[in-house]
């Protein structure tokens, strides 16, 4: 079999073929730290992609949406001892609510404005939280504790990594069935339409304002389950999850993978959380390598790893 | 590993609101803006010349206010610091338009933008690299020091400085835009970069000088900075959320705008501070949310442009 007909088989069966990987997964890394990490920015990422691949709509502002799903799951389980299902459902709800208000000021404007303005409102919704009593502040929340969930009937120790991967691995896989029927509807060919040329899907009679708002907040609604997984896995909801920083990680990660695929946001998670755990071994200053990578990527490889290889496979015949 | 800008309380805040206080805070508000100001106009007029959103201006603000430490610890003078730092840093901006830059003109909008992200975060590591991650502080020179009386109320000298060394700067750049030839091609590349190339102008150079003014203004406003908050290798993250509020305000590619803007989020800060200390940080995106509700261009923005 030729890597072109290879190709054709796994984006043919892109959910089936994602959740065999990741069902192995933990058994291809050293620790299953890394693989969770793996699934968590993975998801982030995905996410992401979902706005800035398939809609063209460069958003530096998701940080507030993986915040947002982390410390309103992160609360309701610290603060008022609620059942993780629901810390989860909320979690995915208040960040659907608040992107929602940020896509309406956010979408109002146009272009390059984009990026400058999601990057605004999140830095607002920052500060929002780190005055908030609830949110701990500077120290982040502590003591999100869930010992053990149960899923389908089954009962989960989340104290045991590989038990809390298949945990966390549940929701990864339901929120790419859940994508890949996004991409597969009339919305998702509306979505990408728009990316292509704008002004022709507008002249086609969609109502573009309604579909990038729609497209802005279910891309949050993956960056918050995201953060509410995050906050489940590490306990805690550290303040630099509402940073800059973290929005800036989310367009490395998709830029690396390759942005607009299916599959580029899990390579891009695997290839930054590789070279972040390989660098920081030989040098703190593991960013200014990482910014180099990327630099090189934007320069040389926009398409990304994934992106590339996709496209050289094709064009061989 | 965020550090908040300071915006001085010069009162306590148990004193009686007076008219001296209000003035006081308003002139605290002025000089705060002057260098959103300066951080802005040289963001728009990248922006309105290259179409290019510098997501690197935060740390071309931060390289300055380093530059001029440098210059400071060698020759001693604070004079030399801010002529220093400028040039250096935007010879340092020209080398990246030429070599990183140029490169991605005519492959979309976001690549350039992508690029710059890219580059704060190595200017950044970089300066960590050499410097340390602590924050050093920067003295004003003496003669700066203190307060000068402005009649009704004292007020710090420097602050006063740093206004009108913004004041002079925007009036040349004024000048410079409006009066000379140079300031011809940079208005007309800025409306139609094909046709200004078709009459034979070397767009590309003007383009490379226009970025070098650019992260050179941006610098000078990390010099003018550092003596009242410091420096330190975030100094520019923040700066640039200020930045790009400021610019969404006053309307992309707008000198007036970006002056106007500056002045406001400078002042309602400030204003905000006295008040309701709690919504201080909070009340520029206020700002900006009212501004895109109503005018989505930006106050002084052509409708349009950003298409």
């Amino acid at each position: 079999m030729s890597m072109k007909n290879l190709l054709e088989l796994i984006s043919g069966h892109r959910v089936l073929v994602t959740l065999a990987f990741f069902a192995i997964f933990p058994a291809m890394v050293p620790y299953h730290s890394i693989a969770i990490n793996v699934l968590i920015f993975g998801l982030y990422a995905v996410g992401f992609n979902l706005l800035f691949g398939y809609t063209g709509l460069l958003s530096f502002g998701h940080a507030a949406f993986l915040g947002v799903g982390a410390y309103s799951a992160g609360i309701l389980i610290a603060q008022y001892g609620a059942p993780w299902w629901m810390a989860v459902a909320v979690a995915v709800m208040t960040t659907v609510l608040v992107a929602f208000i940020m896509g309406l000021l956010a979408i109002r404007t146009r272009g390059i404005y984009f990026a400058m303005v999601t990057l605004a409102l999140s830095q607002c919704v920052y500060f929002i939280v780190y005055q908030m009593p609830a949110s701990g502040g500077e120290n982040g929340l502590r003591g999100v504790n869930v010992v053990e969930a149960t899923l389908l009937g089954i009962k989960l120790d989340l104290l045991n990594p590989l038990q809390k991967y298949y945990f966390i691995f549940f929701f990864v896989g339901l929120a790419m069935v859940v994508l890949s029927r996004i991409l597969a509807s009339p919305f998702g060919g509306v979505v990408e339409a728009i990316r292509e040329n704008e002004a022709r899907a507008r002249a086609c009679g969609f109502d573009i304002e309604r579909t990038k708002l729609l497209a802005f907040v279910l891309s949050a609604a993956f960056c918050g389950l995201a953060g509410a997984l995050n906050a489940i896995h590490l306990s805690s909801v550290p303040i630099e999850t509402l940073h800059y920083s973290m929005s800036g990680m989310v367009v490395m990660l998709c830029l690396l993978g390759g942005m607009g695929t299916y599959f580029g946001p899990f390579v891009g998670a695997a290839l930054f959380l590789l070279i972040q755990d390989i660098a920081s071994v030989y040098t703190e200053n593991w960013q200014l390598y990482v910014g180099a990578i990327f630099v090189m990527f934007v320069l040389f490889f926009p398409k990304g790893v994934w992106g590339t290889l996709v496209e050289r496979i094709r064009r061989e015949r | 590993m965020h550090r908040c800008r300071q915006v001085p309380v010069i009162a306590k805040k148990n004193m009686d609101l007076t008219f001296d206080l209000l003035a006081l805070q308003l002139f605290t508000g002025v000089a705060l803006g002057a260098i959103y100001v300066l951080l802005a106009v040289g963001l728009s007029l990248i922006f309105g010349m290259l179409t290019v959103v510098n997501f690197a201006h935060g740390a071309f603000y931060m390289l300055g206010a380093y530059a001029g430490l440098v210059a400071l610890q060698f020759t001693g003078s604070f004079w030399a610091a801010m002529l220093f730092a400028p040039v250096a840093t935007g010879v340092f901006g020209m080398i990246c338009e030429r070599w990183l830059i140029r490169p991605l003109y005519g492959r979309g909008i976001d690549y350039p933008l992508l690029l710059t992200f890219g580059l704060a975060y190595m200017m950044v590591e970089g300066v960590r690299i050499v410097f340390g991650k602590a924050g050093i502080p920067f003295d004003a020179p003496e003669v700066l020091q203190g307060a000068t009386s402005l009649g009704f109320t004292d007020f710090p000298t420097y602050r006063l400085f740093v206004i009108g060394v913004v004041a002079a700067l925007l009036l040349g750049l004024w000048l410079m835009i409006e009066k000379t030839s140079f300031g011809l091609i940079v208005r007309a590349g800025a409306r139609d970069p094909v046709i200004v190339r078709v009459l034979g102008i070397d767009v590309s150079r003007v383009w490379l000088i226009v970025f070098g003014v650019g992260t050179g203004i941006a610098a000078l406003a990390g010099v003018l900075a550092a003596p009242l908050q410091g420096v330190s290798p975030e100094m520019g993250t923040s700066v640039l959320t200020v930045a790009f509020v400021v610019t969404v305000v006053g309307g992309m590619g707008s000198l007036m705008g970006a002056v106007v803007a500056g002045l406001l989020v400078g002042v309602v800060e400030s204003m905000a501070v006295l008040f309701f200390p709690e919504a201080a940080k909070v009340s520029m995106f206020v700002i900006m949310a009212s501004v895109l509700l109503i005018r989505p261009q930006g106050l002084f923005g052509r409708s349009g442009l950003m298409a």
